[in-house]
């Protein structure tokens, strides 16, 4: 039997340019509970004064100097962290227990996701963690309505931080956040005056926790309020194509035809689902499983401890780019329908 | 560009995740690998037959999508059957699509 490998939590801190992600990084490193985090973080835009804020942070961080973390240079991004694996391995640099990858403003999120995910070797050593995007509050507003990136990286957040809110007034405040609700229900959202939780905002993710009753509560809690309004009419202003919805279904449903299902879905318009996010009763399994995706990438799925509560349907929430809900909702009716002869449940 | 592109050396799909602490997956023992394989096929078949298309196992390690013609390629798991069929057929395949919906939900009826 081979010893279970350890997976390294794998951080993305995002957000668009200037809207505070290096500060945000350096006062969470300062937490004594993230001590042991290793930072990769990319020279782009900020040339300088990223390194000049970051270098003294951390022995081993490592500057990525080409540019963006896009698709281009992935393979430096998976080199990167191959590196630093290596080196842990071989002790010349600290055992470090977390990795957290700052992205540039320009980034788009998904490809950096897909590194660790996808490639060979990294996949056996890390996993991805939170995703954390900053929100500037100054300038969010203008951000999400001309900058395509922007809005993604807010889409496929798991933490929310609303930064520099002490030089905007509270309206400007409170309509950027309905905005971003949105956008993303899901994502707890932080006020970076507000004293920060390193634990909080890192380290409880949906995998570190699935074992813990409250697990799913937590997890899904937004999504609970989400799903209240299924019914009612709650899509966004006509002028916003990514809007967030949730499905429930009776019943449990078939694993292997949801993962038919959502394969072809994500392989057709994988680009346009900026999030999926459910907690599936699934045939022959009587804890709820959770299913967790970005784009065209979708998490290991994770068995959770216990239900949130007495209500044991199935729940799927979407955050879509100019899909409709209704034909979500229909196709995949129409695939659970199909018959299963339920081979993987006996 | 897709997260698929980078998959090399197979079982890397989430409907197939490696069996560890925590992780839900089908791909436990032996019998239960082999009796998920057997129900994958059968359930994608309800769908790719739409299509014109048949999937069946091959060594218990890949599958294989043909169409009826006869062109045949091999499929490691789920994640590369989509991309795969819509090779073949060279037109995509669309769940969304409001055809096939009507079509499946008058075969599941």
């Amino acid at each position: 039997m081979v010893a279970e490998p350890v997976f390294t939590p794998v951080n993305l801190i995002t957000g668009f340019l200037g809207s505070g992600k290096t500060t945000l990084l350096q006062r969470l490193l300062g937490d004594p509970a993230l001590a042991d985090t290793a930072v990769l973080i990319n020279e782009f835009g900020e040339v300088g004064l990223d390194h000049y804020l970051l270098e003294r942070i951390d022995d081993t961080m490592v500057l990525l100097q080409s540019g963006c973390l896009c698709c281009t240079i992935r393979g430096e991004l998976s080199a990167a962290i191959r590196d630093l694996h290596s080196k842990r391995e071989r002790g010349t640099v600290p055992r470090f227990r977390r990795l957290v990858v700052e992205s540039t403003g320009l980034a788009d999120p998904f490809p950096i996701l897909s590194t660790v995910q996808a490639d060979p070797v990294l996949r056996h050593h890390f996993r991805l963690g939170n995703v954390i995007t900053t929100v500037d509050a100054v300038n969010g507003m203008a951000q999400l309505a001309r900058q395509p990136e922007c809005t993604k990286q807010v889409a496929v957040a798991d933490r929310l931080v609303l930064t520099k809110t002490d030089l905007t007034d509270g309206p400007t405040t409170e309509a950027l956040t309905a905005r971003l609700r949105r956008l993303n229900p899901s994502a707890p959202l932080w006020r970076s005056e507000a004293p920060l939780d390193a634990a909080a905002l890192l380290a409880h993710d949906l995998f570190a926790t699935a074992g813990r009753s409250d697990a799913a509560r937590r997890w899904f809690a937004a999504e609970m309020a989400l799903r209240e309004r299924a019914g009612t009419h709650d899509r966004n202003r006509h002028d916003e194509t990514i809007h967030a919805f949730a499905l429930t279904f009776d019943g449990s449903l078939d694993w292997t035809l949801f993962g038919l299902w959502l394969t072809m879905l994500l392989n057709r318009h994988g680009e346009r689902v900026l999030r999926v996010k459910g907690i599936l009763n699934v045939a022959g399994t009587d804890a709820p499983v959770a299913i967790h995706g970005v784009q065209h990438l979708v998490h290991p799925p994770v068995h959770m401890a216990a239900w949130p509560d007495a209500d044991h349907r199935s729940h799927l929430v979407f955050i879509v780019d100019g899909i409709e809900r209704v034909l979500i909702e229909r196709s995949l009716q129409a695939f659970l329908g199909l018959p299963s002869r339920s081979l993987a449940a006996a | 560009m897709c997260a698929l592109c980078g998959v090399l050396g197979g079982s890397g799909h989430w409907t197939d995740a490696a069996a560890r602490p925590g992780v839900f997956t089908r791909n436990g023992d032996g019998l239960q690998r082999r009796r998920e394989r057997a129900h994958r096929i059968a359930c994608a078949s309800g769908v790719l037959k739409f299509y014109g298309l048949t999937l069946s196992d091959w060594q218990a390690s890949s599958f294989v999508l043909s169409t009826a013609t006869g062109k045949t390629e091999l499929v490691e798991d789920l994640g590369h059957l989509w991309a795969t069929a819509e090779k073949l057929l060279g037109r995509p395949c669309d769940p969304l699509d409001p055809d096939l919906i009507v079509r499946l939900e008058a075969h599941g009826g």
